[in-house]
């Protein structure tokens, strides 16, 4: 649980697009080993928040900084290298290829070889592979998905389709894990696995973890720490109990009469 | 050890087969395609590392083809001939000396086309799909005008006498080496990484992927082979013609790996030959040669929307051993 490992931080963090303020002045940590959920309507700004945080956009103002480094602006490659990894809400699989090339491609980082030792393969673009593969494979084999790890990713149903990008996302050795609605599109039974599956890679190579999520009950259940997020305001946070009382909360989910 | 004994080998047997080719195929008109075969060849697959490996749309391919082949002429015409009639007069066989002259030509032509592709590539690359192709385009046509307007380099006349030096040998060498550096890239991270810039740029660099720097390398690269198909085809025809380079020679490259299968090494080969044999093969009906050609690339892409081979590889024993090498 104590692992250690560098802390998320974004300070006062905006981004605007036009005229619509996605996310605003937004402070949030996340400590080595923690489990935090980031919930709040639709169009709240949670998926622009993961953008930021792994560079696909760059915010207007505010810093985000993962340990000691301070990573707004910096590429989503340079990000991923300094150990964010994340999964997206509609499954980005390179869907022509094998599950075994999807993970292997996130393991991409790891290889020592240059290109031309690529173009002629050489013995150690070969030592390369050979890593890269049986690390693949035994990532696959966590998330059982070893029986399809020939199989393209396109024709796997939708919840393997997410675990094997969870599967990809940790091949590329992060530190903090961000996963936008994985539970999205699952049935009940797949999402108990789910939520299991996460507990379990989360101790097991000591990640942090940030969360977004609609079914509050994997919320409720997983999360340390709650995030409620509306308009790209943070509207609170602090343990799920409280996150479940505060009245802000309920108002922004059910609207002014019923809180 | 073993890699030496292969390489080789292959050599030898490209040797072997170039003193037999012409015994056997006495027609030179068929050793004409079979050349013309192999350097459509290297131009497929070579393109086929940026459009089909990486998915980016480029049709200027017949550029880095023309610098390849002008650089070359140039060197051997302006540079060499010296140490050519060095080499003879020391007694070093002509087969021998043209060779390596020839090769000599063949590197600096592919790496003049490479340093074009690295400038053409660097700004140009962080576009996408029409609008790369609108710079690719624009790049192919400077080429071609700057070297009609070159009058040391023959201009609109085109440059005559350039030395005959290619013979199948060179253009088998070049081809195997083009298609084992494809199956090598495509067993390799590198390859992989090109893969998933094709698939989805977006999740690609979020997993770790430069994807610009593969862009562009997988740029340089075809540039290379362009360039070196354009200096072989320099020294097959000894003439050389701007308007050999037009546009339409990009895009009858790019008909080679869309027919083929976008991505498939071993389509772009097979289409490459196919698209090389069947005009000519059509030249009994005359007029209606480039008709039938025409409707025939209709058919099949309307049988095979996804060109011969799709994204798959044809797997030989063969190919599988190289690629555990």
């Amino acid at each position: 649980m104590n692992a250690a490992g560098p802390s998320l931080s974004l300070d006062h963090v905006s981004m605007v697009f036009g005229g619509l303020k996605a996310v605003s002045d937004l402070c949030l940590d996340v400590h080595p080993g923690e489990l935090v959920g980031l919930i709040g309507p639709n169009g709240a700004g949670k998926t622009t928040v993961f953008n930021l945080i792994t560079g696909v956009y760059t915010p207007m103002s505010g810093t985000i900084r993962f340990g000691e480094q301070v990573i707004n602006g910096c590429r989503p490659h340079d990000i991923c290298g300094s150990g964010i990894a994340r999964t997206f809400q509609n499954t980005r699989l390179f869907a022509g290829l094998t599950c075994l090339d999807n993970v292997k491609i996130a393991a991409h980082q790891r290889a020592h070889s240059t290109y031309w030792d690529g173009m002629w393969a050489t013995p150690r673009s070969a030592a390369d592979e050979r890593a890269i593969d049986s690390r693949a494979r035994a990532l696959l084999e966590t998330l059982s998905l070893s029986d399809v790890a020939e199989t393209r990713a396109a024709d796997l149903p939708y919840g393997r389709q997410r675990r094997l990008e969870i599967a990809r996302a940790l091949a590329t050795d992060p530190k903090l894990l961000l996963l936008d609605e994985p539970a999205a599109g699952m049935n009940p039974q797949e999402t108990e696995a789910l939520m299991r599956l996460i507990e379990e890679v989360r101790l097991r190579h000591h990640l942090a973890v940030l969360l977004i999520e609609h079914d509050m009950k994997v919320v409720m259940t997983i999360c340390q720490r709650i995030a409620v997020l509306d308009y790209g305001v943070k509207i609170c946070e602090g343990d799920p109990d409280m996150v479940r009382r505060d009245p802000s909360t309920i108002r922004a989910y059910l609207g002014e009469d019923v809180a | 050890m073993a890699r030496a004994l292969k390489t080789l080998g292959i050599l030898v047997a490209l040797i072997a087969v170039n003193v037999l080719l012409p015994k056997l195929i006495p027609n030179s008109y068929f050793l004409r395609v079979i050349m013309l075969c192999g350097i459509n060849v290297i131009l497929a697959v070579s393109l086929n590392l940026v459009n089909g490996f990486t998915g980016q749309f480029s049709i200027g391919h017949a550029g880095f083809m023309a610098i390849g082949a002008y650089t070359a002429a140039v060197v051997t015409m302006k540079v060499l001939p010296g140490a050519t009639l060095a080499m003879a007069a020391a007694g070093v066989p002509p087969i021998f000396a043209h060779g390596a002259a020839l090769l000599v030509a063949t590197l600096a032509g592919g790496s003049l086309a490479a340093v074009a592709g690295l400038a053409v590539g660097l700004p140009s690359l962080r576009l996408r799909g029409d609008y790369l192709a609108i710079v690719t385009l624009g790049f192919g046509e400077i080429i071609r005008v700057v070297i009609l307007n070159v009058d040391a380099i023959g201009g609109a006349r085109g440059l005559s006498g350039v030395p005959a030096y290619t013979n199948f040998f060179w253009v088998a060498l070049w081809v195997v080496v083009v298609v084992g550096v494809s199956y090598n890239l495509l067993a390799s991270t590198h390859g992989r990484a090109m893969l998933a810039i094709r698939e989805d740029e977006i999740a690609a660099e979020s997993l770790g992927v430069p994807t610009t720097r593969y862009k562009v390398l997988a740029f340089v690269v075809s540039a290379f082979f362009a360039g070196v198909a354009g200096a072989l085809y320099a020294h097959y025809d000894s003439y050389l013609n701007p308007a050999s380079f037009t546009f339409l020679r990009s895009i009858e490259i790019i008909a080679m790996i869309v027919l083929g299968g976008m991505g498939s090494v071993s389509g772009a080969i097979m289409a490459a030959v196919a698209l090389t044999v069947l005009p000519e093969a059509l030249r009994g009906v005359k007029e209606y040669r480039m008709v039938i050609y025409a409707m025939l690339l209709i058919v099949l892409m309307i049988t095979r929307p996804s060109g011969i081979m799709g994204t798959r590889e044809l797997k030989l024993p063969w190919f599988r051993k190289k690629v555990a090498a």
